[in-house]
């Protein structure tokens, strides 16, 4: 006998019907086998085009990491100040236009309304204030700063401290005393080392007497909170020669209802103007509005990076359409095996999303280390990549995959199993 | 077990209709050793796909165990193909990327069988036909008849009725040849169905039943009483 092996024998299985199944489905640890071994089979190609995806997922990630990160920087400036902020402006914003002067002037906002405000329910303090510049002068030095005209609570606005000295006194708020509190950088140009308090200050003119130093709180959206006075606000308006104040931030219990904290304000300054002709701003909704501005500016560099996303998404098509036209003698050989129509569907589907799903996990793992890369190198640059942007970039280059891979799984599931076979 | 009335195939190649089979009558029993033979262009690998399921006629009734299967549709015909029917092709038809273990597990694999009892039967398989030492080996790893042993050893791993070998020997030498047919005629001994298609008349004589064709057409049929 030539044959050098045991012939089958014995091995009578035709009565043999006991295998379980799973009703003809395939189980999924296989369909991931199988899969995988095309992937490896193809190293180098598969490599390249789960590359195209892990480039499109790396730029989605970096490019929204970064929008999410000016996000949060940007909003954290805002909300050091604290959210339960309203700030009262004269001048009424309509959305139809037409002047309000036709029917007589605006009414400026003024130092008595801020202390009327206070006694309102719920309302914790009040800050008048006005801006502006002037030149400062101490012992022949002159400097230019901002002058901020404010009311003994403007620590508490600017979410500041003061570091010597004290901050402006509870004068009477129309006949304050001529008071300065010094901002660190202007202490520093003005005064070098020495000990500034209760020396005299001349203010535009006039003698103000130093009674504190404030901390050094640095830029905010490109103003220099150090490189600023702070006086009495009925001292500066008379300094800039203005008839009422540009603004009042009004501070409101946490635990207290906007809605109704406005509508009392809005009733008690329209009794004392006879009309409506101030605007309140709330903090709340200005970071709110100011939010959704960030989350368009987010979502737009989101898409750009998109775009690179469909482009390896073009790759998996390519791919996956080079695939079935190279294999299609194993499609034909998998229906005579008894493969349904689905099965075949499923298995290049799998694939492609193999692909793309690997290819996606690359990516994030690309995009996030050189988010991260850049906040190590610049840490000024804000980098933030939530969990929510991570999972849903994954899904998507998922879902790119099977888009992608739906055409050409399509075609290999509807071949002619005949004409497959014979293919080589 | 297996019987076709009246069927017929016609290909539409360009504008004309070309015929493949026309009108077949055929009954085979279970256990018949059957080969079909004819020059090629006669139509028997049509007539074997039909058998198989792989292509539908177009006119005509086939009955298997009874059932009407060409009424059935694509996943309930895929079924009967996993269930019933085994294929060996004359170019092996192994999956490249796939060792000798899996591409025989491959059919167990599509029906949704458990990993456990794949992995007696492959085991049995690969002892059976020899090939244990060869397991982990991919397809261009292994010998002519070697392949060819893979591939009968998959199309029984379902344990199929009917078995269905086109030119089975086509790409084999002789003595591999004779190896292989050695162990298809061993199947028949134990009641599979063996259906052969094949221009070698030493091949196809060997059959206990030789059916003849001619431009679609069975023109003849020998009976031959010899076992195998």
């Amino acid at each position: 006998m030539p044959l050098g092996f045991v012939p089958p024998c014995g091995v009578s299985y035709l009565l043999d019907s006991g295998l379980r199944r799973n009703d003809g489905l395939m189980l999924f640890p296989d369909l991931i086998r199988l899969t995988t071994s095309s992937f490896l089979a193809y190293r180098m190609r598969s490599f390249l085009t789960g590359l195209g995806i892990a480039i499109g997922i790396t730029a989605v990630i970096l490019l929204t990491s970064i929008g999410e990160g000016l996000h949060q920087f940007v909003l954290a400036e805002f909300t050091q100040f604290g959210t339960n902020l309203i700030a009262i402006q004269p001048g009424k914003t309509q959305t139809q236009g037409g002047n309000v002067g036709i029917f007589g002037s605006v009414r400026t906002i003024s130092i008595e309304d801020a202390q009327a405000l206070l006694h309102l329910p719920n309302v914790e303090y009040v800050n008048p204030s006005v801006t502006g510049n002037a030149e400062v002068r101490f012992n022949g030095k002159t400097r230019r700063t901002t002058v901020f005209g404010a009311g003994h609570d403007f620590t508490r606005v600017m979410a500041s401290r003061v570091q010597m000295g004290s901050s402006l006194p509870d004068d009477d708020p129309t006949q304050p005393r001529a008071l300065v509190v010094l901002g660190s950088k202007v202490r520093q140009e003005l005064f070098s080392g020495e000990n500034p308090l209760g020396s005299y200050l001349r203010i535009g003119g006039q003698r103000y007497r130093i009674v504190g130093v404030m901390e050094p709180k640095g830029q905010m959206l490109g103003f220099d909170l150090d490189d600023t006075v702070f006086i009495p606000a009925a001292r500066a308006l008379e300094l800039f020669n203005r008839p009422g104040l540009m603004e009042i931030q009004l501070s409101y219990k946490p635990n207290a209802d906007l809605a109704g904290v406005e509508r009392s304000i809005t009733a008690l300054l329209k009794e004392r103007h006879g009309r409506e002709d101030f605007t309140l701003i709330p903090q709340a909704k200005a970071l709110e509005v100011l939010g959704s501005v960030l989350d368009v500016i987010t979502f737009a560099v989101g898409a750009l990076g998109g775009i690179s996303l469909l482009v390896g998404g073009v790759g998996i098509l390519t791919i996956m359409t080079m695939a079935v036209s190279e294999r299609t003698a194993e499609i034909g050989l998998l229906r005579a095996l008894g493969a349904r129509e689905g099965q075949v569907l499923t298995l290049f589907l799998g694939e492609a999303m193999l692909l793309s799903a690997l290819g996606g996990l690359a990516g994030l793992a690309l995009g996030i280390g050189i988010a991260q890369a850049l906040h190590w190198l610049f840490p000024a640059m804000p980098v933030h990549t939530p969990w929510l942007f991570a999972v849903v970039a994954e899904l998507s280059a998922v879902s790119i995959g099977l888009a992608a891979g739906v055409m050409p799984a399509r075609r290999a599931a509807r071949l002619d199993p005949v004409e497959a076979l014979h293919e080589e | 077990m297996i019987s076709l009335s009246q069927i017929s195939r016609s290909f539409t190649v360009g504008d004309q209709q070309v015929a493949a089979l026309r009108g077949i009558d055929l009954n085979i029993a279970a256990g018949d050793y059957v080969s079909i033979m004819g020059p090629s262009g006669s139509g028997k690998s049509t007539l074997l796909n039909l058998i198989g399921l792989l292509d539908r006629p177009s006119s005509g009734t086939y009955k298997l165990d009874g059932g009407n299967v060409t009424a059935l549709n694509d996943a309930q015909q895929a079924k009967v193909r996993s269930e019933k029917i085994g294929f060996v092709f004359q170019s092996f038809h192994l999956v490249p990327r796939l060792t000798a273990a899996m591409n025989i597990e491959l059919p167990l694999i599509l029906a949704g069988i458990p990993p456990a009892e794949r992995k007696a039967r492959v085991v049995q398989l690969l002892e059976n036909y020899g090939l244990t030492d060869r397991a982990d080996h991919r397809p261009d790893q292994l010998s002519g008849g070697q392949r060819q042993r893979v591939a009968i050893a998959r199309a029984t791993s379902m344990h199929p009725a009917v078995l269905l070998a086109d030119e089975p020997t086509g790409n084999l030498d002789q003595t591999t040849g004779k190896e292989v047919m050695n162990l298809l005629e061993q199947l028949v001994a134990q009641k599979v169905t063996l259906i052969l298609v094949t221009h070698d008349p030493v091949i196809g004589g060997r059959a206990t039943r030789q059916l003849y064709m001619v431009d679609g057409e069975i023109i003849g049929e020998n009976k031959s009483a010899a076992s195998p």
